[in-house]
């Protein structure tokens, strides 16, 4: 009987072994042909971020190569080192395209950076609401419900008004903007998988609570927090932006894509559209690649789409 | 129903008391309050005279008493730069970016409508797809670069509309407004629209949604077997049920819009609260920036008090729950 079953189970557990989870998650998703291209954007942005140093033509921080001679080139125009600058060259005579490269990656370094530990600290307490319950889960909700009744901006702001500029300072703000959405998420999920049977089973095995949490609890929230993690990152870049336009963000040394955007602004209204139009096409780039994944991951992760 | 506003009084109380907790927690105890309440160019005897005055030689629980204090008198500090107190200083910019807040709200409303009806009534024509690939972008552009963009072909290109300023201002029930005038109008067009976007996208995905929801209901059907022309059902029945949720939801972003106007003032130097708040966080303005925060978080806190008293008054299910829990 048992030997028959196996052999009868045989080619069909072959054919599950070869579908694995990540397997079909890959499959699926690629079944959307803008979905790719997403992925292509945000593997090309990621590459362009860390090997700046290396893939830009000039560096544009190097007082020694940069020459106030060759400021405000139109595009194409040959700089006085010999190198052409194919996206011309800014106020200080910079070349635009290695400026961008090296604004990509400080814009996505601050929005990655912010949304990891943000998506730590939201875990964290999320998990702790869902799990423990009562009085810890009501005052956690009120603080995140409170603080998802501002938008983001205001509080970005009212930080920043009272912390100050720098990179540290903005790292913070975006933090603190970001961890409700994660704790709200991961809480949501949390709630709805705590009162399951294999949680029932590991609190009747005594396994200690933070062994419940994280070894349990934690692995099956983590198909909506994966996609809000990707929202984020793209929110908080756009966000990190707008703070570094209005002057309130990161400091002139180290210029992100808003701060090059803000500096190209002052040339607009004489025409000069390079400075401001080229960092502003890479940073909507950037945030539509993101988005692109992200609303992919949402369809495919989202078990009710599930075939 | 009063038991329920009198406990969302109470909760907004609390949090305003959190918040001037915080304010001062930021300015008196993290800063260095002297170097953030007294003007750096006053002289020795000046300085003094100030830190009596504001009683920094006092214990810290006797500061935080006469901070509530003064700020309940409505004292919220002097400018450095213009000499005037902050809070005059705020009031005297809202009108402006009242209006332009107001405008934009309304811009969103009137155009959001109509184009999330059309994209929801058809939904796969090319008008309709376009609409919805335009409320995305609508939604993941960053503002303050679609502003610069509309500088650059509205003013620069085309030099058809002004890049910036606020313009002539007509007097309109003791306030100074603009959009009475041509000119004013001009000078408020792009900054609305630009402030404006993205809560157009929102409107056309509501009233697209709900659209696409009323049109198969059966007093619909019923309208229809009666007869009734299709623009009666249009504009009548599925308008007025789609309605309530988009108005709901605008109410209820209005204090994100006026959040949003420290960007769109700021690219099109449009004289506003905004404006002033990122000018005096360059210039260091402290007493302006304490105030800006606290007048901007007590409006905040307002409008969400107005908008949960409002739902609840609409939507009885969210009172009994709030009481019950």
């Amino acid at each position: 009987m048992s030997v028959a079953m196996n052999e009868g189970s045989a080619p069909g557990a072959a054919a599950v072994r070869d579908e694995t989870p990540l397997r079909r998650f890959i499959s699926d998703f690629c079944e959307s042909k803008i979905a790719i291209a997403g992925v292509l954007g945000v593997l090309l942005i990621a590459i362009i971020a860390i090997f700046a140093p290396w893939l830009s033509p000039t560096n544009p921080y190097d007082l020694a190569t940069v020459d106030i001679m060759d400021s405000r080139l139109s595009p194409g125009k040959q700089m006085m080192s010999g190198v052409t600058a194919f996206l011309g060259t800014d106020g200080m005579g910079r070349d635009m395209l290695s400026a961008m490269f090296y604004g990509l990656r400080i814009s996505l370094g601050v929005g990655v950076a912010s949304g990891f530990v943000a998506l730590c600290i939201g875990v964290c307490v999320g998990l702790a609401a869902a799990y423990f319950g009562g009085r810890v889960d009501m005052l956690i909700m009120r603080v995140v419900d409170l603080q998802l009744s501002f938008p983001a901006i205001l509080i970005a702001l009212i930080l920043l008004a009272t912390l100050g500029k720098g990179v540290d300072k903005i790292v913070i703000a975006l933090i603190v903007v970001q961890w409700a959405y994660f704790a709200r998420t991961v809480r949501a999920t949390a709630m709805v998988e705590r009162h399951k049977e294999y949680i029932e089973a590991a609190t009747c095995l005594a396994l200690s609570h933070r062994r419940i949490v994280f070894r349990h609890l934690l692995p099956n929230c983590l198909p909506p927090l994966i996609v809000v993690g990707t929202v984020q990152v793209a929110s908080a870049i756009a966000l990190e932006a707008t703070l570094s336009f209005l002057g309130i963000g990161l400091p002139v040394t180290e210029p992100s894509l808003g701060l090059l955007i803000s500096n190209g602004f002052e040339y607009m209204l004489s025409g000069k559209y390079w400075i401001s139009i080229y960092p502003g096409l890479a940073l909507l780039f950037t945030i539509v690649s993101i988005n692109l994944v992200g609303d992919r991951l949402r369809d495919v992760l989202n078990p009710r789409l599930q075939r | 129903m009063s038991v329920f506003i009198i406990r969302r009084l109470l909760q907004s109380i609390v949090v305003i008391w959190v918040m001037s907790l915080l304010v001062f927690g930021g300015v008196y105890l993290i800063g260095d309050p002297i170097d953030m309440l007294i003007n750096p160019e006053a002289d020795q005897e000046d300085i003094e005279a100030a830190i009596r005055a504001l009683g920094l030689d006092k214990p810290i629980h006797e500061q935080y008493w006469y901070f509530l204090a003064n700020a309940l008198k409505g004292d919220l500090g002097k400018s450095f730069i213009f000499s005037e107190p902050a809070l005059q200083l705020i009031l005297a910019r809202a009108p402006a970016t009242m209006e332009l807040a107001i405008v934009a709200s309304l811009m969103s409303i009137m155009l959001g409508i109509p184009l999330g009806m059309w994209a929801g009534l058809k939904p796969n024509s090319i008008a309709g797809k376009s609409i919805m690939t335009g409320s995305i972008l609508g939604f993941s552009l960053p503002s303050f670069w679609v502003g610069i963009l509309f500088i650059m072909l509205f003013a620069v290109m085309l030099g058809v509309l002004p890049a910036g300023g606020r313009g002539p201002t007509t007097e309109f029930l003791g306030l100074q407004v603009s959009f009475l005038s041509a000119k004013g109008l001009s000078h408020i067009l792009l900054p609305a629209v630009n402030l404006a976007l993205f809560k157009l996208s929102l409107v056309i995905r509501l009233s697209r949604a709900g659209t696409q929801e009323v049109i198969h209901q059966d007093y619909i059907k019923f309208a229809r077997a009666k007869g009734l022309s299709e623009r009666r059902i249009i504009l009548v029945h599925v308008l007025k049920n789609i309605l309530i949720p988009v108005v709901t939801v605008i109410g209820l972003e209005f204090g994100s819009v006026i959040a949003f106007a420290v960007v769109t003032e700021t690219v099109f130097a449009w004289p506003g609260m905004g404006k002033l708040i990122i000018e005096s966080i360059d210039q260091l303005d402290r007493p302006v920036i304490v105030a800006y925060l606290m007048i901007i978080v007590f409006m905040f806190i307002v409008i969400n008090l107005l908008v949960d008293i409002l739902y609840s008054i609409l939507d009885p299910r969210v009172r009994l729950q709030d009481i019950r829990a």
